[in-house]
């Protein structure tokens, strides 16, 4: 390509340092990697695998809602037996497709897509450190990540299909075999396959955690992290304290469904046979299962968050406003999203009482979201906005955050939650706010940091066309299930023409259907355009965003080590963008403050003289070592 | 012939996608644009969040306001008028902050678009501005919240002594509804006995269980607290009455409840929305397995006269079925006998 020659002259300079380093094989390199930045692709490409998948399950039930007259032969090659000879799709087949589609979505993309992804690739890039505190464990956690997953894909193929019970697998459907197909071997392999991707997650975040804490480079304090990792860091917290939790929730089910014992199971008679199991309750798995499930929602998000607040702040050539309120608001998510778990259960049968105490304590997390919100607006108010694709979607991320946050004012009201609870309010809500934000938090990552990933750039124009079908057909798909919601659609139903208060809109479940089937469509653009670009696109320049982080000081193609010299010293926060007095409109968290006396305020010419005499210091320390040497 | 008919979609949308791209690398390798820091797209792309701002805008206002009487269903319940009144509440304030913030957001991208000769705001931070959006959503949210507490508390309190009592058992794949009789008291019951003649699991050696009987409608008094208990047999359930306002999960081993008081008759409802056809209805919303979407039941409301009457002339279990209480104590049994024969 004629263009790929223009920009590759700034990065070549420094591409031949690495001559003494060991060489890997294939295998080493790709494969069984330790090095952070392949295991963020490795688990990019694996996400973006699950989201196909995810992705297609959500069309065929789509369908169905949209259009329950068609006739789905030509599904019949892949489904098989689902679809019966009237060429409809079998109901408990239909709740197989949500259940795995949620979990899907929920874990295999936003969490370990998205977190897997960004935090190992970030975190050391960003910090200043040459990988992750345990490359192994690393390494392990994304091949318990595999592992999971191909256990959950086996399980899509199985005769009695899979897990089928919603991803929250309540018991005592999930327990008992007799009571769905699904809750045979499908909820078994659901089982296995969760315990494998726990066991992926807290190797990951106990390596994120401690890598933050111990790998900083010199200067890079807490007070001069970029948002992004704060955020990764929080969530490895959370996802290390809440996991657990629901490893015991697994374990216990799987207790009551193989070794006869009744943690979730009571009175129960079924089948024509009355169980033997007494004392048990179904609501205990409830609260141990939300104990994580709430937590979760913000394990989803948070990153997302992270990676706005960047790509805003770069966009706008602004510092980020409130960066002290922005981490405060994160802390105070990550405590509070401990102590409002018992807002998913107000009708769950749960003493009345526990609800009032739970509608307080979610009415508080909504007002760190909210500054959150405010402080993005504030940061594009008088900034000089370049719209990249990655600035794109982070403003759309706002939007979606904004208009699901709202929603989920109401449904925290445990008295409106009466009516709303499990119809398609909820699931606009959590589109909305959970799905669509974090997954356009996930495309804004993947767009801006594409070019330290590959080298190359992603195509912009593509990106725009992606970004705003994406855009328009999310607010298409989820916007008009508030309508559906208020009319008191349930979830998770196969047909609505049973009932007459909700044998209409029919033609508003067609509209969403054909919206869910273009923007599905529009993904094909980023698919093309990520691949394409991985191989042909524009060569891209070593700082194409003119951005202040760390990663951005590495090598076009960073080896394993990530700085072929020395690791650079940090003397600044990341934000210093559009700083008066300036030349440029950034400068590096790389740039001492002594060197920029024109733009410095009036604290940071009292931290001059502070570093002036560090790098005396440092200075005559290498002096000496040199001289020891030589 | 749908598959042959996607393939070609897929084949034509991958071509456009391949052709839009080589022609715009071209023309932007062309025109040099494509080392700028911001291209000619930038003002296309500011554009469209304006575009978008208005355009989304008068569809959600047109759609909402059009179909406002479709989505909201019929309200039938005391404390359904509460809620309601909360949630329109809540619709407002919300409403108001999610139209300003979305046009502070899609007004920026238009105004503050980048230009070279600009220098953008430095502008870090401010705390008297954050300390303001801290404590005005505090406000306005506890607000919200005393109100949902309140009528919560309301709701969710015991009910009153004259309730008349319903039972309603969820299992797979449908409610059961259990009355108990002229005594309004329901007769125990063990999940040991159920069986097809016995639904509920009823314990007849209780002599509460002799008046209780079942009914394939579920017909409730008007104007007067009704209380209902539910329960599940074999896996989760959830009652829900959309027009009553009125939802609770049915656990196995876990009795719930919910009480409330219906405002307005079947027949009243169907002259109201001119529908001879409306009824209330029940449905399910915990999912359940394969039969989920069609556990329905029918809430029949009637005048309290009118109930009464009905009341009187339902016959007990035992009645239709005397092979019930063929098994008991001989003291029972004859108990169970002058109810059936008061029932002849
Ligand atoms: C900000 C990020 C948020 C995320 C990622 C999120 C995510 C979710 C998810 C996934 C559900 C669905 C649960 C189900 O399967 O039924 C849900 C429901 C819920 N959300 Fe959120 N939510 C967020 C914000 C909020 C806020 C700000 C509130 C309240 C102020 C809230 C309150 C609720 C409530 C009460 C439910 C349960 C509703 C029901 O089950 O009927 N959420 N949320
Ligand atoms: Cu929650
Ligand atoms: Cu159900």
């Amino acid at each position: 390509m004629a263009t790929a020659h223009t920009a590759t002259h700034s990065a070549s300079a420094h591409d031949h340092h690495d001559d003494h380093e060991h060489h890997d094989n294939f295998i080493t390199k790709y494969i069984f990697t330790t090095d952070h930045k392949m295991i963020g692709k490795q688990f990019l490409v694996t996400g973006i695998f699950w989201a196909i998948i995810g992705g297609l399950l959500s069309i065929i039930f789509r369908l169905q809602l949209g259009f329950p007259d068609m006739e789905l032969y030509w599904l019949k090659p892949i489904l098989g037996g689902w679809i019966d000879d009237a060429g409809k799709l079998d109901p408990n087949f239909y709740l197989a497709l949500v259940t795995m589609h949620g979990t899907i979505m929920v874990f295999f993309v936003l969490t370990a897509g998205l977190s897997g992804t960004f935090s190992n690739f970030l975190i050391p890039l960003q910090i200043g450190a040459r990988d992750m505190a345990s490359g192994f464990m690393n390494m392990l956690s994304y091949w318990f990540f595999f592992l999971s997953g191909v256990i959950m894909f086996i399980s899509l193929f199985i005769e009695t299909g899979p897990a089928s019970g919603g991803w929250v697998v309540y018991p005592p459907l999930s327990a008992l075999e007799q009571a769905m197909p699904g809750s045979g071997l499908g909820m078994t392999l659901w089982l296995i396959a969760m315990t494998c991707f726990i066991a992926s997650s807290l190797l990951g975040g106990i390596n994120y955690i401690t890598t933050v804490i111990n790998l900083r480079t010199k200067g890079m304090s807490f007070s001069r992290l970029p948002l992004t990792i704060w955020a990764f860091f929080l969530t490895a917290v959370i996802g290390l304290l809440s996991f657990p939790v629901l490893f015991s929730a697994a374990l216990l089910l799987v207790f009551d469904r193989s070794f006869g014992t009744s943690f979730y199971l009571s009175d129960i008679y079924i089948g024509g046979e009355a169980l033997p199991n007494t004392g048990g309750s179904p609501v205990l798995y409830q609260h141990l299962f939300w104990f994580l499930g709430h937590p979760e929602v913000y394990i989803v998000l948070l990153p997302a968050l992270g990676i706005t607040s960047e790509i805003i702040s770069v966009n706008s050539r602004k510092p980020i406003f409130g960066y002290k309120a922005m981490i405060i608001s994160m802390l105070g998510i990550t405590i509070l999203s401990f102590i409002v778990w018992a807002h998913h259960m107000f009708v769950s049968g749960m003493n009345p009482f526990l609800g009032s105490i739970f509608m307080f304590l979610t009415l508080i997390i909504a007002i760190p979201s909210a500054v959150k919100v405010f402080n993005y607006l504030t940061t594009l108010w008088r900034g000089n906005l370049i719209f990249t694709p990655g600035m794109l979607f982070s403003i759309g991320l706002v939007s979606f955050f904004i208009s699901g946050g709202l929603t989920g004012i109401f449904l925290g009201n445990s008295a409106i939650d009466i009516q709303l609870h499990d119809t398609y309010f909820v699931v606009a809500h959590f589109h909305l706010v959970m799905g669509s934000a974090s997954f356009f938090g996930l495309m804004a990552g993947v767009y801006h940091w594409f070019p330290k990933m590959f080298g190359r750039m992603m195509d912009a124009r593509l990106g725009y066309i992606h970004f705003w079908l994406t855009f328009i057909g999310v607010y298409m798909v989820f916007f008009p299930m508030h309508y559906i919601g208020i009319a008191g659609f349930p979830r998770r139903y196969y047909s609505w023409t049973n009932f007459e208060f909700s044998n209409m809109y029919t033609d508003l479940n067609m509209f969403v259907s054909v919206a869910a089937i273009i923007t599905f469509g529009a993904q094909l653009i980023f698919l093309f355009n990520f691949f394409y670009s991985m191989y042909r696109g524009r060569v891209a320049s070593l700082n194409p965003w003119r951005s202040n982080t760390l990663e951005w000081t590495t090598p076009l193609h960073p080896k394993h080590g990530n700085w072929p010299g020395e690791i650079p010293t940090v003397y600044r926060w990341p934000y210093d963008y559009s700083k008066p007095g300036a030349a440029e409109d950034f400068i590096p968290q790389t740039v001492p403050l002594s060197a920029t006396p024109e733009s410095n305020l009036p604290h940071e010419q009292e931290l001059v003289k502070l570093e002036k005499a560090i790098i005396a210091d440092e200075e005559e320390v290498l002096v000496a070592n040199e001289s020891k040497e030589s | 012939m749908y598959g042959f008919l996607i393939a070609v979609g897929i084949l034509l949308l991958i071509s456009i996608i391949w052709m839009v791209y080589r022609i715009q690398t071209l023309v932007s390798v062309v025109k040099g644009s494509d080392k700028k820091v911001a291209s000619g797209s930038n003002k296309v792309n500011a554009m469209m969040f304006v575009l978008f701002l208005v355009g989304s805008g008068v569809l959600m206002f047109w759609y909402s306001i059009k179909e406002f009487d479709n989505y909201n269903p019929p309200l039938a319940s005391e404390h359904g008028a509460v809620t309601d009144q909360l949630f329109w509440i809540t619709m407002a304030v919300t409403g108001v902050i999610f139209i300003i913030t979305h046009v502070l957001l899609f007004w920026f991208p238009y105004k503050y678009q980048y230009k070279e000769d600009r220098k953008a705001a430095f502008y870090p931070d401010n705390n008297k501005l954050e300390v303001i959006w801290t404590v005005v959503p505090a406000i306005v949210l506890a607000l919200l919240v005393i109100g949902g507490w309140k009528a919560w508390s309301d709701i969710t309190k015991p009910a009153p002594e004259n309730a008349h009592v319903v039972e309603l058992l969820g299992y797979q794949f449908a409610w059961e509804v259990r009355y108990p009789g002229m005594d309004n008291v329901l007769g125990a019951n063990d999940y040991r006995l159920t069986n097809a003649s016995n639904v509920s699991g009823v314990d007849f050696s209780d002599k509460n269980a002799h008046d209780d009987f079942n009914s394939p409608v579920v017909v409730i008094p008007k104007g007067e607290p009704v209380l209902f208990k539910i329960r599940a047999r074999d896996v989760l359930h959830s009652v829900f009455a959309p027009h009553m306002r009125l939802k609770m999960d049915a656990v196995p081993g876990m009795p719930t409840k919910f009480w409330f008081v219906a405002t307005k008759t079947t027949e009243e409802m169907r002259a109201e929305l001119n529908d001879p056809e409306f009824e209330y209805e029940i449905a399910c919303t915990e999912v359940c397995g394969k039969g989920h979407f069609s556990m329905r039941r029918v809430i029949n409301v009637v005048e309290p006269a009118e109930y009464r009457k009905w009341l009187a002339e339902q016959k007990p279990y035992i009645v239709n079925n005397p092979a019930l209480v063929e098994n008991l104590s001989p003291e029972m049994k004859e108990l169970a006998e002058i109810t059936i024969s008061e029932h002849k």
